[in-house]
């Protein structure tokens, strides 16, 4: 490990002078939130400890995380890749390819043998033994299997890696699996989301490094700074929804004047994320933000929720294509046609009852 | 007749000349004045339940649905002063709250009321007695029996009602309930403490919205029943329905012992 440079040397080699250096640290602290007393600790950190190596592998995915993350303002990822951490293997990013590649993954693996993390984004898929994708050359399964076995924690990047995504949607045919349902014994930090914002990302990686450990987890095991409130918490919106002005059409007043997008079905209310607070971009926008909903990309199952554009989703867990109002209004219906027969005869039984006795009556 | 009384009359007693003048009361109503009897049934926290329980679901119900399908959208004030969906989630809110006391201290009053107070949370399913009157109820409501039974509590089908789709029913939509409530309460709050631990279980909330939703329809269809049944047998039994739930005392038409 010693022959690692510390995160202080590549700084100072890059130019970077101690004046920036410690003024990096101080934003460092008031990004995550801690007290002015933290910075010395992050300057000694960053001062001693060896850059931590990352190992970044590609399963069943579209890359947009990788898209997202080198998009990342605060810090830069460029800061973040080059000075921060060592990315020692990232089949997308990495100059080198094939055969040469694959031997980096190898030498990493081996070098830094349980104290390395392990980023991957996408997931795998296990039907037919896994053969639906194949990286260099064995199915990734296999490959994330091998980098898991000696990694000392793992980073689950997006949807597909936290959740599945789109790729283990209903009937899910590759049986895609996410990360933590195949690798049971090591810690897992999941980054949901379609992609995951790129300053979450970043800042996630910068917490793991500055302090090494994870940063505090939720119940489903995403870190709480980021993932703790729903985009409907913070939505801009908000006040809009809870004066009850909404958006009764896409090209209506309503839509031109920023109400809330409820009734066009977002999922803000449902959907765990920073994009209200953090937003896209260095901070442009966020799709709530140029009129259009929330899709709910960073939750749990998020394409079998029915349609994106309705609030009251249709109940597609019981294979029907209807939703709850309409299966409730159906029985309600049932019910109260065989209340209102059930009183017809009643009557009628009870009328007839009355006429039979009615003689009888007269001759006593 | 007097071995066919439930409650023996006082033959020794005449009905008061005076009654004869209340009302338009026969010869015959005065004879049946002396026979007809009554037995106290509910206590007046159970009644007291009911009613508080009974409005509690139906701003429950309304507001529930205008929280999923919003009225039209209003503009009679700038966003900063208009609450219109501010105050329908609060009335649901509220309303939750009343109904997670009351069903709570209902449950304390199980254990410390009386024994009719206890029906509505069990089914003496190894009761074989209990069964022959549940065939026998079903037979009354498919017209097949001709006479009703006499029940001093609810008789077996409501029982069977009840338990599913009021103790049930109520524990399901209070879980969810909490649950979404919890989200908007904040991570680390009272609610989330309790019930949080049902969002890290379904994952999506979206589900538990979906779930709660048919939670509300379930205990409409039970609405419809509940009230149909009431009155039918309130006018077709030979007991007292809807007052029971109103003074507590069962009263019945005749004095026939079954």
């Amino acid at each position: 490990m010693s022959q690692i440079e510390t995160f202080y040397d590549v700084m100072r080699r890059q130019g970077i002078t101690r004046r920036s250096f410690m003024k990096y640290c101080s934003l460092t602290a008031a990004a995550l939130g801690l007290s002015p007393s933290f910075v010395p600790k992050i300057a000694h950190a960053m001062e001693t400890k060896p850059r931590t190596p990352v190992i970044w592998v590609h399963g069943l995915e579209c890359t947009c995380c990788s898209e997202s993350f080198i998009r990342s303002a605060h810090p830069l990822a460029k800061d973040v890749v080059l000075s921060m951490i060592s990315l020692d293997y990232d089949d997308t990013l990495m100059a080198a390819a094939g055969h040469a590649a694959e031997a980096a993954f190898e030498e990493t693996i081996e070098k830094y043998k349980g104290n390395y993390i392990l980023a991957v984004e996408g997931n795998p898929p296990l039907n037919e033994d896994g053969m639906f994708c194949i990286t260099g050359g064995k199915p990734f399964v296999e490959k994330l299997r091998h980098a898991a076995k000696d990694a000392k924690a793992i980073i689950s990047w997006g949807a597909c890696a936290s959740y599945g995504c789109v790729q283990a949607a209903k009937p899910n045919p590759t049986q895609a699996t996410p990360v933590h349902k195949v690798i049971t014994d090591k810690p897992i930090i999941k980054v949901p989301g379609c992609p995951p914002i790129a300053e979450v990302m970043t800042g996630v990686i910068t917490y793991m490094l500055t302090f090494d450990r994870l940063p505090e987890l939720d119940r489903q095991g995403r870190p709480a700074m980021f993932y703790s409130q729903r985009i409907h918490d913070k939505c801009y919106r908000r006040p809009h929804f809870d004066a009850g002005q909404f958006v009764e059409a896409w090209d209506d007043e309503n839509a031109r004047k920023g109400y809330c997008l409820y009734k066009m079905g977002c999922k803000g209310p449902t959907t765990y994320n920073a994009c209200s607070t953090v937003r896209w971009n260095e901070g442009v926008s966020f799709p709530i933000q140029s009129g259009h909903g929330c899709i709910g990309c960073s939750e749990d199952g998020f394409w079998d929720q029915g349609s994106f554009y309705d609030r009251v989703t249709d109940l597609t867990q019981f294979g029907v294509e209807k939703n709850a109002d309409e299966v409730g209004l159906a029985a309600a219906g049932v019910v109260g046609a065989g209340v209102a027969a059930h009183a017809a005869v009643s009557a009628l039984k009870a009328a007839q009852k009355k006429t039979q006795s009615a003689p009888s009556k007269e001759e006593a | 007749m007097a071995e066919d009384t439930i409650h023996v009359p006082n033959p020794g007693v005449e009905p008061l000349p005076s009654a004869q003048l209340a009302g338009d009361a026969t010869a015959d109503d005065i004879e049946s004045i002396r026979k007809r009897t009554s037995v106290f049934v509910y206590e007046w926290p159970v009644r007291l339940w009911h009613w508080v329980n009974a409005a509690c679901i139906l701003v429950l119900c309304v507001t529930g649905w205008f929280i999923a399908s919003p009225l039209p959208t209003m503009n009679f004030a700038e966003a900063t002063y208009q609450f219109v969906m501010g105050y329908i989630r609060f009335a649901h809110f509220a309303a939750a709250q009343i109904l997670t006391v009351g069903f709570f201290a209902r449950i304390y009053w199980a254990f410390v009321g009386n024994h009719h107070a206890r029906q509505l949370f069990y089914v003496p399913i190894l009761n074989k007695h209990w069964w022959q009157e549940v065939f026998f109820e079903l037979r009354w409501y498919m017209f097949i029996e001709k006479q009703p039974k006499k029940y001093v509590g609810h008789n077996p089908l409501a029982q069977i009602a009840m338990f599913f789709f009021m103790t049930l029913g109520t524990t399901f939509m209070l879980l969810t309930g909490w649950a979404l409530y919890a989200e908007g309460a904040g991570q680390g709050s009272l609610p989330d403490q309790v019930m949080g631990w049902l969002i890290g279980l379904v994952g999506n909330t979206q589900i538990l919205h979906t779930y709660h939703h048919l939670g509300m329809w379930f205990i409409v269809v039970f609405m419809i029943v509940h009230i149909y049944a009431a009155i039918r047998e309130d006018i077709m039994s030979r007991q007292s329905m809807v007052s029971t739930m109103i003074s507590g005392h069962r009263t019945f038409k005749d004095d026939s012992p079954e």
